[in-house]
C-alpha cells in the first residue's frame, strides 16, 4: 500500500529552482534513501514533505489524503539530535505527544517501554548531555518514531557520528526496524549506508535535482550486518558510482 | 583531591587578598599613615556597624523595599518587552538602538528629576530601580531567545507544534541562562540604584542615613553602611545563584560533566 506519495514537486527559492519535478512514492514498511551529492536539493524536498514550506508546484498526500505545506503529520529527523538540553530523555523523546496534547504522565508511560526496544534502557531520566552522540540519535530516532503515524522522514541521522559508532549504529538500525512498523525516506551521501538500509534507492542529481534513477536492492530483510562485504553489495554499488558519474558527465 | 576540598581551595587566593587588603587598612588608619578622619580603622568600623545595626536594619528596611518592587517590575517589564521584540522584528529595529542609548545616560544624572517629578516618596526610587535594572535582563532575554538553533524550531514545527508551543518548551528554556546572568547583574544594580535615589531626597533609607552621617563627619558609620550594602548585594546575588541551580538543574548536570572531562 502506498503510505507516502510526492507527485511532481518543483520548489524554488528567490527564483532559483531547487528541485525540479519530483515524484516518489513510499510503501508500507518500506526503507527507501534519497542519494545523491550535496546540494542536489535533498533537505529541501524534506523540507516540502515534511509541510515545513510549500512548494510551488505539485502535492503532498499521504495515504490518498492531500497534506501539502501541512506540518505535524509525518516525523521529520535531522542530522543534529535536536535534543532539548534542559529536557529529560523521557521527556525529550515524548514531547511529540505532550504537544499533541497528552498530559505529561500519560505520554512518559508510553514512552517508557520503548526504551528497552531502542537500546536506552536506564537513560529515561538522565539529561542529554549525559549520553554519548550514538545514544542521543537513537533517542532522537525514538522521539521521531513517537512522533509518527508510521511514516518518518531521516536526514542523514548517522553522518555525524564515526565510523565505528556509525557501523554499530547500522547494525541496531536494522535490528530495531525488524521490531518496529516505521515506514522510512532516509536522506544519505554514504553509498554503502544506503544500499545496507534499503529497499529501494532514488538517484537525485544536479542543479535543480531531478529524480534520474530508482534502484531496487533485492537483498532480503533481515540483512545481516556483513551484507557489506558480499559480492552483491559489491555489484549494487558499482551499478551506482556508474550512474553517479554518468550524470556528473552529462552535466559538463 | 575531593570536590568539596578542591572548591574550598580554588577560593582560598581570593580570600587571602581581601585579607592583606583589610590588613593593609588595619596598618594604615592605626599607625596613623592615614589620619583616622579620613580614613577610620576597620575596628572602628565594625564597632560602628554593631552599635549602628538596629538604626541601619530599620533604614534598610525601604531601600529593599525599594531594590524589590523596582526589581520585580523591571523583571516584568524586561520580559514582556523582550518577548515582543522577539516576536515582532520591526519592534527590535525601532526599539534596540533606543535601548541603548538610555544606558549611557547616568543614573546619577536622572535621579534628581526623578524626584522633581515624582517627590521624596518611594515612587522616584522604584523607578530609577526599574530603570537600571531592566535593561540587563531584556538584552539577556533577547540573546538568550535569538540563541535557539533554526533547526530546533523546525524540527519542532514539523511535529506540530503551535508558536505557544515552540515559545514554552524550547524558547524560554532557552533564554534561562541569559536571563539569570542579566538578573545577577541586575540584583545588585537594583540595591546601589535605590541608594543612590536615597542620596537626592527623602525621608528613610539607608541612601538618606548614608547622607545624614557623612555631614556629621561620622566616616566609621558612613564606612559601616557602605560595607552592609556591599554584603547585601552579595547576599541577593547568592540568593539569584541558588533560584538559577534549583530552577535550571540540567545547567548542574552539564557544569559537572565538563569538570569531570577536565578532571
Amino acid at each position: 500500500m502506498t503510505l507516502l506519495k510526492a507527485e511532481h514537486i518543483t520548489k524554488k527559492y528567490s527564483g532559483r529552482t531547487i528541485i525540479e519535478d519530483i515524484s516518489i512514492d513510499l510503501q508500507e514498511g518500506e526503507l527507501v534513501s534519497l542519494l545523491g551529492v550535496s546540494g542536489a536539493g535533498k533537505t529541501t524536498l524534506f523540507h516540502v514533505l515534511s509541510g515545513l514550506v510549500a512548494p510551488e508546484e505539485g502535492r503532498v498526500l499521504l495515504s490518498g489524503e492531500d497534506i501539502t505545506a501541512k506540518p505535524g503529520r509525518i516525523s521529520y529527523m535531522m542530522q543534529k539530535d535536536l535534543l532539548l538540553p534542559h529536557k529529560k530523555i523521557i521527556d525529550n523523546v515524548s514531547l511529540p505527544l505532550v504537544l499533541k496534547g497528552e498530559k505529561k504522565k500519560d505520554a512518559r508511560e508510553k514512552a517508557d517501554p520503548l526504551f528497552e526496544e531502542f537500546g536506552l534502557e536506564g537513560t529515561q531520566y538522565q539529561y542529554p548531555s549525559q549520553l554519548s552522540g550514538g545514544m542521543r540519535q537513537r533517542a532522537a530516532l525514538l522521539r521521531t518514531y513517537l512522533s509518527s503515524d508510521g511514516v518518518a522522514l531521516l536526514d542523514e541521522p548517522f553522518s555525524a557520528l564515526d565510523t565505528i559508532t556509525k557501523s554499530n549504529i547500522h547494525r541496531w538500525y536494522l535490528d530495531v526496524m525488524e521490531h518496529i512498523n516505521l515506514s522510512t525516506l532516509f536522506i544519505t551521501h554514504d553509498i554503502d549506508e544506503a544500499i545496507l538500509l534499503s529497499d529501494r534507492i532514488y538517484i537525485l542529481n544536479g542543479r535543480p535535482g531531478r529524480i534520474t534513477e530508482e534502484i531496487v536492492i533485492e537483498e532480503k530483510k533481515p540483512r545481516q550486518a556483513d551484507f557489506n562485504l558480499s559480492d552483491a553489495f559489491f555489484r549494487y554499488k558499482r551499478e551506482i558510482i556508474g550512474r553517479l558519474a554518468l550524470e556528473e558527465e552529462q552535466e559538463k | 583531591m575531593t570536590k568539596r576540598l578542591q572548591n574550598i581551595t580554588s577560593k582560598l587566593p581570593a580570600a587571602a587578598a581581601l585579607a592583606l587588603i583589610v590588613l593593609l587598612w588595619f596598618i594604615l588608619s592605626e599607625t596613623g599613615i592615614v589620619p583616622g578622619y579620613m580614613l577610620p580603622s576597620p575596628v572602628d568600623v565594625v564597632k560602628a556597624l554593631i552599635g549602628d545595626f538596629p538604626i541601619i536594619m530599620e533604614h534598610a528596611r525601604t531601600t529593599l523595599q525599594e531594590a524589590f518592587y523596582g526589581l520585580s517590575i523591571g523583571i516584568i517589564l524586561a520580559f514582556i518587552t523582550a518577548t515582543l521584540m522577539d516576536h515582532f522584528l520591526i519592534l527590535n529595529r525601532a526599539f534596540y538602538p533606543i535601548m541603548i542609548i538610555t544606558q549611557t545616560i547616568p543614573t546619577i544624572a536622572i535621579a534628581p528629576v526623578l524626584v522633581l517629578w515624582m517627590g521624596f516618596g518611594m515612587a522616584p526610587k522604584i523607578t530609577l530601580v526599574v530603570i537600571t535594572t531592566f535593561f540587563p535582563i531584556t538584552v539577556g532575554l533577547l540573546d538568550g531567545y535569538k540563541s535557539v538553533d533554526r533547526d530546533s524550531i523546525d524540527l519542532m514545527r514539523a511535529m506540530g507544534a503551535t508558536k505557544l508551543q515552540i515559545f514554552w518548551h524550547v524558547k524560554i528554556p532557552a533564554a534561562m541562562p541569559q536571563f539569570f546572568a542579566g538578573l545577577k547583574i541586575s540584583a545588585s544594580y537594583a540595591v546601589v540604584g535605590a541608594v543612590i535615589s536615597e542620596w537626592l531626597g527623602g525621608f528613610v533609607g539607608l541612601g538618606v542615613y548614608m547622607t545624614r552621617v557623612k555631614q556629621a563627619y561620622a566616616f566609621d558609620k558612613m564606612f559601616a553602611v557602605i560595607i552592609f550594602i556591599v554584603v547585601i548585594s552579595l547576599l541577593l546575588m547568592a540568593v539569584v545563584n541558588v533560584i538559577r541551580r534549583v530552577s535550571m538543574p540540567w545547567m548542574a548536570v552539564e557544569e559537572r560533566g565538563e569538570k569531570d572531562e577536565k578532571e
